[in-house]
C-alpha cells in the first residue's frame, strides 16, 4: 500500500509537468442554479421551520445510508426543537457504549450529548450495502462541495433519464449536476414521501430544499452568531476608522 | 541623542536603571521620518500587525488542536463548533493568512516601485524576502494541520517536488515525511515547525527593523532627506495615520471573517484527508498559484522546482540587477510602465496557477513565466543603463514648499493615493 501512495504520489506530481491534454476539468455539468436562502447575505438567519422540515427529511430518509457524525443531538435544541423534543429524539436512537463493569459492550438509548448515531458501523459495512459505493457524511457537505447549498439541492432534483447513447450500470443513476453524470445514489426524493408536520407540501423541490437548508446548518451551526457578531464589529470598525480619520486630520494639519 | 527628561520619577527611576522609555523616544519620537510618505508606507506595519494577530490566535488554537492523522481534522472542526468563540478564532487565523500575505505582496511591490532596494537599503531587502519565505514556509506547513484533502495532498505533492533533485532527492522526500508517505510523523512535524517558524519570523522582523532604523524609510521621491523640515516624527504623525489605515484594513479583513470565511480557501479542505482518493484537481492556497504558474509552465519536474525557487532567489539580488541611481519610479518613465507590466503578469501567473494545465493555459502560463524572469534579468539591467530618468527634485521640501514648483510626475494611481 505505501508504494501504492507513493505512485499516486508522483502522478500526482507528474500531472504538474505540462503536458496538454493531461488533466481535465471534473466540472463538466450545468452550473447549480442560485437559490434564495434565508442565511445569505449579512443579515442572514436559518429559517427555524425549513431546518425542522430539513432535519425530518434527513432523518426519514437520508440517515438511511447516510451519517452526520459531528453534531449532536443537543444541536438539535439550535434548529427549534425543545430540550424535551430533542431528548426525545436522542431517546430513539440507540448507542453502544461501554463496556460495563464486566467488561461487556452494552446498548442504551441516546443522550444529548450523544453524536447522531451513524447508519452503519464502519465504512466497509457502509460500501458492502450500497453496492460498493460509500455514501459519504454529510456533516460538512454544504461546504465541501462547490456551490454549497445550490449544489445539494440540484442534485437532489437533477435526476433524470440518461441521454441517448449514454450506457448506465445498475447501480447507476444518471444525474445532470453530478460530476460525470454517473451517481451511485438512487433518486432518493419523491413527492409526498414524507409527511410534514406542518402540513408543507412535501414535493421533491421543497424536500430538497428543505434537507439543503438542514445541510447548512449542519455545516456551520454558529452561522447565526457569526453574522449576528460581524453586523456590530464592521459598524464598530466604520466609527473607528472614522474618529481615526479625523483625528489623523487634526494632527497633520499643521504639516499640510 | 541626547537622553530625554522624564516628568514621571517612576518612569525616571526605571529609565536610569533599564533605558526603554529612552528607546523608546529616540526610536519613535527622535527617529526621523520623510514627511511625504503616502498610503503605500502602511503596509509594513500591517504586516507586523497581521504577524501579531496570527501568532496569538494561533497559540490559543495550539490549546485545542490535536496532532494526530485520526484526529487532527475532527478537532479543527470542534474548536468552530463547540470552543466558545472557536470558530471566530479560527477563522481570523485562517483569513489571516491570506490577508498577511496580501499586505505583504503589496509592501513587496511598494518597494519595487519606489526603489527602496537600493542603496543603502539592501539588507532591508534582502531580510524582507526571508521573511517571505519564511512566511511560505510556515503558511505552508499550516495548511497541512486541518488533515481535509487539499491538506494532504498538497503536501504529498510540494513535499515529492523535492525528489526532483538528483542521486539524493527520494531520501530527502523520505527524510521529510518522516516515512514512505505523508502521514502521522509529517503531520507531527508540521505542527512543531508551523509553531517554532512564526517566532524566527519575529526575529527577523526586529532585524529587518533595525536595519530600517538604521537609514530610515525610503520615501516616494527616493531622494535622501536634506534636513529638518524634510521630515517630522514618527510619532504622533505616522502612529496616527497607521492607526487609520489599520482602522481600514481591518473592516476589509472583518467582512471577510464575519461574512466570507469560506471565500479564499478551498472547499475540498472540508472532506477528511484520504490518502487513497486523489482530488481532480489539486491547486495549493491562492497566495503560492504565481509560483505554481511557474512551476508547471516548465516540462521538466527538476528544472520546474529550480525555475519555482528561481522566481524566489531572483529578489534577492534585486538590488544588484537593478543599477538605476534613481530610485522612485515617477522619475523613471520606462521603468513606470514594466512596473506596471510585472505586477499584471504576476496576476496573469496567479489566475493560470488556478486553471488546469491545459490547453491555451499552458501557453499563456509558459509566456507569463517568461517574462517574469526577463524582466529581472534583461529589463532591469538594459534599463539602467539607456533610460533617461527625469530630474529630481533638490529636496523633499522643494516640491511641496515651493508651491508652483514642478509637480512631481507621480500620476497614475500611486499619485491618486498620496495624501501625505
Amino acid at each position: 500500500m505505501r508504494n501504492r501512495l507513493i505512485g499516486a504520489a508522483l502522478a500526482a506530481v507528474r500531472g504538474l509537468a505540462v503536458l496538454p491534454g493531461a488533466a481535465s476539468a471534473a466540472g463538466d455539468g450545468p452550473q447549480p442554479p442560485e437559490r434564495e436562502w434565508s442565511f445569505n447575505g449579512i443579515f442572514g438567519t436559518f429559517d427555524r421551520a425549513a431546518l425542522q422540515r430539513g432535519y425530518q427529511v434527513y432523518r426519514e430518509v437520508c440517515a438511511a445510508c447516510h451519517s452526520m457524525r459531528l453534531l449532536y443531538y443537543r444541536n438539535l435544541m439550535q434548529i427549534g426543537l425543545s430540550e424535551a423534543a430533542a431528548k426525545v429524539e436522542a431517546a430513539n436512537a440507540f448507542i453502544v457504549d461501554g463496556p460495563d463493569s464486566e467488561g461487556e459492550m452494552f446498548e442504551r438509548p441516546g443522550k444529548l450529548s450523544d453524536r447522531f448515531v451513524s447508519p452503519f458501523p464502519n465504512d466497509n459495512a457502509a460500501k458492502a450495502a450500497n453496492g460498493g459505493a460509500l455514501p459519504p457524511d454529510l456533516s460538512l457537505m454544504a461546504k465541501n462541495q462547490a456551490g454549497g447549498p445550490d449544489y445539494i439541492a440540484a442534485v437532489l432534483t437533477g435526476y433524470a433519464d440518461p441521454p441517448e447513447g449514454m450506457e448506465m450500470s445498475d447501480t447507476q443513476s444518471y444525474n445532470m449536476y453530478y460530476s460525470g453524470h454517473r451517481i451511485a445514489m438512487p433518486p432518493p426524493l419523491s413527492d409526498d414521501l414524507v409527511e410534514y408536520a406542518d402540513g408543507t407540501p412535501a414535493t421533491v423541490d421543497q424536500m430538497a430544499v428543505d434537507v439543503s437548508h438542514f445541510l447548512m446548518f449542519a455545516a456551520e451551526p454558529q452561522l447565526e452568531d457569526r453574522h449576528r457578531l460581524g453586523v456590530k464589529v464592521i459598524i464598530f470598525l466604520l466609527v473607528l476608522t472614522g474618529i481615526l480619520y479625523a483625528l489623523k486630520r487634526k494632527v497633520w494639519s499643521a504639516v499640510h | 541623542m541626547a537622553a530625554p527628561k522624564f516628568d514621571n520619577p517612576i518612569v525616571r527611576w526605571i529609565d536610569y536603571r533599564l533605558p526603554v522609555f529612552t528607546f523608546m523616544h529616540h526610536e519613535m519620537h527622535e527617529y526621523p521620518t520623510p514627511k511625504n510618505l503616502n498610503y503605500w508606507w502602511n503596509f509594513g506595519s500591517l504586516a507586523g500587525f497581521m504577524l501579531i494577530v496570527l501568532i496569538v490566535t494561533g497559540i490559543v488554537l495550539a490549546m485545542n488542536y490535536t496532532p494526530h492523522v485520526d484526529h487532527a481534522f475532527d478537532s479543527v472542526e470542534r474548536i468552530r463548533r463547540d470552543v466558545p468563540f472557536g470558530w471566530l478564532v479560527q477563522f481570523i487565523h485562517m483569513n489571516g493568512a491570506s490577508f498577511f500575505f496580501i499586505v505583504v505582496y503589496i509592501h513587496i511591490f511598494r518597494g519595487i516601485y519606489y526603489g527602496s532596494y537600493k542603496s543603502p537599503r539592501e539588507i532591508l531587502w534582502i531580510l524582507g524576502v526571508v521573511i517571505m519565505l519564511l512566511m511560505m514556509a510556515t503558511a505552508f506547513m499550516g495548511y497541512v494541520l486541518p488533515w481535509g484533502q487539499m491538506s494532504f495532498w498538497g503536501a504529498t505533492v510540494i513535499t515529492n517536488l523535492f525528489s526532483a533533485i538528483p542521486l539524493v532527492g527520494e531520501h530527502i522526500v523520505s527524510w521529510l515525511w518522516g516515512g514512505f508517505a505523508v502521514d502521522n510523523p509529517t503531520l507531527n512535524r508540521f505542527y512543531s515547525l508551523h509553531y517554532l517558524l512564526p517566532f524566527v519570523i519575529v526575529g527577523v522582523v526586529v532585524l529587518h527593523v533595525v536595519a530600517l532604523h538604521t537609514h530610515g524609510s525610503n520615501n516616494p521621491l527616493g531622494i535622501e532627506l536634506r534636513g529638518k523640515q524634510d521630515s517630522i516624527p514618527f510619532h504622533p504623525y505616522y502612529t496616527v495615520k497607521d492607526f487609520f489605515g489599520l482602522g481600514l484594513f481591518l473592516t476589509i479583513f472583518c467582512l471577510f471573517v464575519f461574512f466570507a470565511p469560506d471565500y479564499l480557501g478551498h472547499p475540498d479542505n472540508y472532506v477528511p484527508a484520504n490518502p487513497l482518493v486523489t482530488p481532480p484537481h489539486i491547486v495549493p492556497e491562492w497566495y503560492f498559484l504565481p509560483f505554481y504558474a511557474i512551476l508547471r509552465a516548465i516540462p521538466d519536474k527538476l528544472l520546474g522546482v529550480v525555475a519555482m525557487f528561481a522566481a524566489i532567489a531572483v529578489l534577492f539580488i534585486l538590488p544588484w540587477l537593478d543599477r538605476s541611481p534613481v530610485r522612485s519610479a515617477r522619475f523613471r518613465p520606462i521603468y513606470k510602465q514594466v512596473f506596471w507590466l510585472l505586477v499584471i503578469d504576476c496576476l496573469v501567473l496567479g489566475y493560470i496557477g488556478a486553471k488546469p494545465a491545459e490547453g491555451w493555459y499552458i501557453h499563456i502560463g509558459r509566456l507569463a513565466t517568461v517574462y517574469y524572469f526577463a524582466h529581472f534579468l534583461v529589463i532591469l539591467p538594459l534599463l539602467s543603463v539607456f533610460e533617461r530618468p527625469r530630474p529630481l527634485p533638490l529636496s523633499i521640501g522643494e516640491p511641496v514648499l515651493g508651491g508652483g514648483g514642478p509637480s512631481p510626475p507621480g500620476g497614475g494611481s500611486a499619485g491618486a493615493m498620496e495624501r501625505a
